[in-house]
């Protein structure tokens, strides 16, 4: 096994940068097909005959059961090929106990009469044409025997219990150390239950050919999906072929799949025909899965100096009845400040509710909305700047582990970022800028996230023309996975960028484990790299072995690759000359990467400050950001473009998650509120004022060959809470429970 | 979706005497709020007549100096009409404040009009709703309720109306042209054309089955400012919590009601030389609210009084 110090002191092209492909800021690969809506996603793929089309029938109850379900009205409706319930679709592998985003298993739909959440998949219709199975599906007659829902997720906060194979971390003697303290914060903030509202709903287009199945469906995880369908089906994963061109959207919510890949591969083996089904953007809010909500209650001690002596967060949050998804709240905090005493941990409350999972930095996106906000509350009472405040308590190694860090500037984030924000001009005093009807405040907070990578493999093609081509079963999920993978080839083989193939989306490609947790980039990166290399290596021995070549007779070591051209000293060729003799066929290598034996030795995280402007109208209680300010540091940026992008995507999440989004459960029926993007409100382009992102030159020799790191999930993490500090300095009024809608803060206002 | 006919009316007469003959039709123009709620088969049209293409789309002066809005004019276009922009401020404001650029871009004056609640509750039809199956109760009444009316509401409905355009227009008391099936043009007072929920909430006009908007006409412009002001959650493409529409020593109140709410205490109070604080409060007197929608009788008292100074002349 590799260790990271090998890494740091072998150079490789990305590092070296020749060309400059890398940290560009080059256009999406896939752009033109989608803003031109030819890239066809897993619903728009023509299957080799006409399709059949699948409408699913959803639970009206949380829970309870299914007494009867009649269906005659339904097979009897036009076009109607097939109706399946749990009484009647064909067998398939059975449920696991618990599962993961890692190990496959089988996922079976329509599995039996129990209902576990509102919305839960009880029926498919397909028929003919889709509104043929959206009218049959109308007359599916489901009764239940419903049970009164456990749905108030606040009346049960106490009967939390230790997420499986948890426990609370505690260094020191927290309590001790809290009741100590001169000065102290002791508040509870709350966050609800969020939906991913991916642009592209979760869809399906299935056929068979003889016993070989190709579903081309939208999730982040190629392989795991693979297995896990052909689990499901019974079958070898061999027979099962699975794309995933082209993503709507996934944040956490497609990491695994949903009944429309399971029932269009049963229902397309059934009536052999493809079959395509979706869902609906309501079967999206309870179908699939959420962000659950939490209560977090931040305590934190510390000397009249500022210097932090005890540290907790204690998070309670939910997950399904069978399920032990964690919203992990907490566990940021345990490598982001100095401070003596720590106490964090997790209750978990199991609930008649949808299926709780990943959500964008899951964990760090609530978690920074309690601790970031009571670290400001903690520099006012100290009458401390906040951003200074965070700075005194800037731990030297990880405050819990003590491993060294990989690199961390924090600090340099938030004091490049003040500059840039005009931070140190803001008013300490709250309530004294206004601008018309709207009070002007500004806020801050820090980010953080940490960083994996995980064993990929990849393979470099070129062919006769000089043409690379990258293979992989990775997926671009909307990050820009197709464009930094053709700039990584574009730069280790020496060949212009429009030179470069990217193909990924597919089972049958060598695997890589998809997109998620912001290890995608990296580890799909790494893995191309060494596949890059490796074709470098197998071109250089054809060529110093070629006596028609220039380049015959070496020395290999001193061989470059430019602009399409491999050299040795003054002697060199068109690398499609050099192929197109010795390997018309093309010339293909392999290449994988692996975590290295000693990455744990480090703490490793990416970092950021995030500074906001608000206008807060104090008559009403809205709140518009004018204002924004990400700066990063995540490592080597592969591209500047996407990474930004990313970036402040995450960071209008943020405002969202501040200001707008949630879903609120009717307890009475188990169902969330909002079923639509008209009800669920994410923020729009007018929500947005000046948004930027500036990613700090970084290298985290540390993190894998390339020293890149994922920013994917850090410009989420504190960015709401920015937001809240800056309405406080706006207006001297706090909303500890999200998102802080004009209702919220126009009560507070007034109580003030 | 149920399966449905369709028929594009070749003339304003024709489209009314179609709807007269042909059981459980609907007319159709923009289509923005209609096809939603047939999808999810809210709405069971079995026949539409599109009168999105009728020759009524015009804006034109009246005789008496104020305006005739053709019904199919589209929301864009009334909004940045010049006479529109400068006359009647507040109908510009109103209607750049509702739906999207591309759902206005569709609307037209009449649908938007007859548009239907933004209640959650209309929407699942898993759940009770008056409104959408008479008789099956009210999942708001004891549900999340925070969009539900203060005004007007009863035991069987607290939804709103969702119009942002329609609060301007009855500042402005607007006048309403139809054509009924039995051929008869009629106009009457844009208050009269909504109703309260009482026992019947699925009945939300005073329509005649079949009768069609053909018009809107504004009256000359009262004497004094106007303006629109709408809150909401985000700063686009939201329903309001609560708005209002000031057009001279008119007010109307908008996301509070099971129609547009002429507040007509709050104009008596102002008539007679009360303060705006006043005026509003004396309004609000006769507010209820449910468990969740309380906020809004504060945030009226608040912001009316704004409303009114920036009419007047006052800061934005």
């Amino acid at each position: 096994m590799s260790s990271v110090l090998d890494w740091e002191a072998t150079p490789n092209p990305v590092k070296e940068n020749r060309a400059g492909n890398i940290g560009k800021a080059v256009d999406r690969y896939e752009g033109p097909l989608k803003v031109t809506g030819t890239a066809p996603y897993a619903y728009e793929v023509e299957p080799p005959s006409p399709p059949a089309y699948g409408v699913m029938v959803s639970a009206e109850i949380a829970a309870g059961r299914i007494t009867a379900i009649d269906t005659t009205a339904a097979e009897a409706s036009p076009g109607v090929r097939l109706v399946w319930t749990h009484l009647n679709v064909p067998p398939q592998g059975p449920r696991p106990e618990r599962y993961d985003f890692f190990t496959p298993s089988p996922r079976p739909a329509l599995q039996s009469d129990r209902i576990y959440f509102f919305g839960q998949q009880v029926a498919i219709v397909i028929a003919d044409t889709l509104e043929n199975a959206n009218a049959a599906a109308a007359k599916v007659a489901v009764t239940y025997e419903a049970d009164a829902p456990m749905a108030i997720f606040h009346d049960h906060l106490d009967e939390g219990v230790q997420p499986p194979g948890e426990q609370d971390t505690e260094i020191g003697d927290f309590a001790a150390g809290f009741a100590a303290a001169p000065v102290t914060i002791d508040d509870v903030w709350r966050t609800p239950l969020q939906n991913h509202c991916q642009m592209e709903p979760c869809a399906t287009t299935a056929w068979w050919d003889g016993d070989h199945l190709t579903v081309n469906t939208s999730v982040q995880m190629v392989r795991f999906a693979q297995n896990s369908l052909a689990e499901t089906l019974m079958i070898p994963a061999k027979q099962v072929r699975l794309l995933t061109k082209y993503i709507g959207g996934g944040f956490g919510g497609k990491g695994s799949f949903y009944e429309d890949l399971v029932l269009a591969a049963l229902a397309s083996r059934e009536l052999a025909q493809p079959v395509k089904i979706a869902f609906t953007r309501q079967q999206m809010m309870h179908g699939t899965v959420h962000r659950p909500a939490t209560v977090q209650h931040v305590r934190l001690g510390a000397t009249p100096e500022g210097r932090l002596t005890a540290m907790s967060i204690m998070t309670v949050t939910h997950c399904d009845s069978r399920g032990n998804f964690t919203e992990h709240a907490s566990n940021f905090a345990r490598s982001l400040y100095a401070a003596p005493n720590r106490l964090t941990g997790h209750r978990l409350v199991r609930m008649d509710l949808p299926v709780a999972s990943a959500m964008r930095a899951p964990g760090e996106a609530s978690g920074t909305l309690s601790l970031e906000v009571a670290m400001d509350e903690l520099a006012e009472k100290l009458g401390i700047d906040p951003m200074e405040l965070r700075i005194l308590n800037e731990p030297d190694v990880d405050p819990e582990t003590g491993k060294p860090f990989s690199i961390r500037q924090l600090v340099r984030c938030m004091r490049e970022g003040a500059q840039m924000f005009g931070w140190g001009r803001r008013n300490l005093v709250p309530g004294q800028v206004r601008d018309g009807r709207w009070q002007i405040g500004v806020g801050m907070a820090a980010a953080i996230r940490g960083n994996m990578l995980l064993p990929a493999k990849c393979s470099f093609s070129v062919d006769a023309h000089g043409v690379i081509t990258v293979r992989q079963g990775m997926t671009d999920i909307g990050t820009g996975t197709y464009t930094v993978l053709a700039q990584i080839a574009a730069e280790t083989l020496g060949v212009p960028l429009g030179d470069v193939r990217v193909e990924i989306g597919d089972s049958e490609l060598p695997p890589a484990p998809g997109s998620g947790g912001q290890f995608g980039a990296a580890t799909a990166g790494s893995a191309a790299l060494d596949a890059g290399m490796n074709l470098r290596k197998a071109i250089t021995e054809i060529a110093v072995a070629d006596s028609a070549s220039p380049l015959f007779g070496g020395p290999s070591q001193d061989i470059t690759f430019q602009d399409g051209v491999i050299a040795i000293a003054n002697r060199s060729e068109r690398l499609a000359d050099l192929i197109r003799r010795n390997r018309p066929d093309g010339l293909t290598a392999d290449g994988e990467i692996r975590p290295a034996a000693d990455a744990r030795n480090w703490s490793q995280h990416t970092y950021g400050a995030h500074f906001v402007e608000v206008g807060v109208d104090t008559v009403t209680g809205e709140v518009r950001t004018r204002r924004m300010l990400g700066v990063f540091a995540a490592g080597r940026i592969l591209n500047w473009k996407t990474a930004r992008s990313q970036l402040t995507g995450g960071m209008i999440w943020g405002v969202g998650s501040a200001l707008t989004e949630g879903n609120s459960v009717d307890p009475r029926y188990g169902s969330l509120i909002n079923q639509d993007l008209a009800g669920y409100l994410v923020p729009v382009q007018a929500d947005i004022g000046e948004i930027d992102a500036i990613m700090l030159d970084e290298v985290d020799d540390k993190a894998n060959p390339m020293g890149i790191k994922g920013v994917g999930e850090l410009g989420i993490s504190g960015a709401g809470a920015a937001v809240a500090n800056a309405i406080y300095n706006a207006c001297g009024v706090r909303v500890r429970d999200y998102p802080i809608t004009p209702d919220k803060l126009l009560a507070a206002i007034m109580a003030r | 979706m149920r399966p449905f006919t369709y028929e594009r009316a070749a003339s304003v007469e024709a489209a009314v005497k179609s709807a007269a003959q042909t059981p459980n039709a609907k007319f159709i123009a923009g289509g923005t709020n209609l096809l939603d709620l047939m999808k999810l088969e809210i709405e069971t049209p079995a026949h539409l007549i599109d009168v999105g293409r009728l020759p009524i789309a015009g804006i034109e002066d009246t005789a008496d100096g104020g305006l005739r809005i053709g019904a199919m004019a589209t929301n864009s276009h009334v909004a940045a009409d010049v006479r529109v922009r400068s006359r009647y401020p507040v109908l510009t404001q109103a209607i750049v404040a509702g739906g999207s650029g591309q759902l206005r871009n569709k609307a037209t004056t009449g649908g938007n009009l007859l548009q239907r609640t933004r209640c959650a509750y209309f929407y699942d039809t898993s759940k009770p709703c008056n409104k959408r199956q008479p008789g099956s109760g009210c999942g708001a009444l004891e549900g999340l309720n925070r969009n539900s009316a203060i005004f007007g509401a009863s035991h069987a409905c607290i939804a709103t109306h969702p119009s942002d355009m329609a609060v301007a227009l009855t500042a402005l008391d607007a006048t309403v042209e139809t054509l009924s099936p039995s051929g008869q043009a009629r106009s009457f007072s844009i208050l009269e054309l909504h109703r309260l929920p009482g026992e019947t909430p699925d009945v939300e006009t005073h329509l005649i089955p079949g009768e069609l908007i053909t018009a809107i006409v504004l009256p000359p412009p009262p004497a004094g400012g106007q303006v629109y002001r709408k809150v909401r959650d985000r700063a686009s493409y939201a329903a309001g919590l609560a708005s209002v529409a000031v057009a001279g020593g008119n007010l109307a109140l908008g996301s509070v009601a099971h129609k547009p709410w002429r507040a007509e205490k709050a104009e008596a109070a102002l008539a007679l030389g009360s303060s705006p604080v006043e005026a509003i409060a004396a309004e609000l007197a006769e507010a209820t609210h449910s468990s969740r929608n309380g906020f809004k009788i504060d945030l009226l008292r608040r912001l009316v009084p704004v409303a009114v100074a920036q009419a007047n002349g006052g800061e934005a």
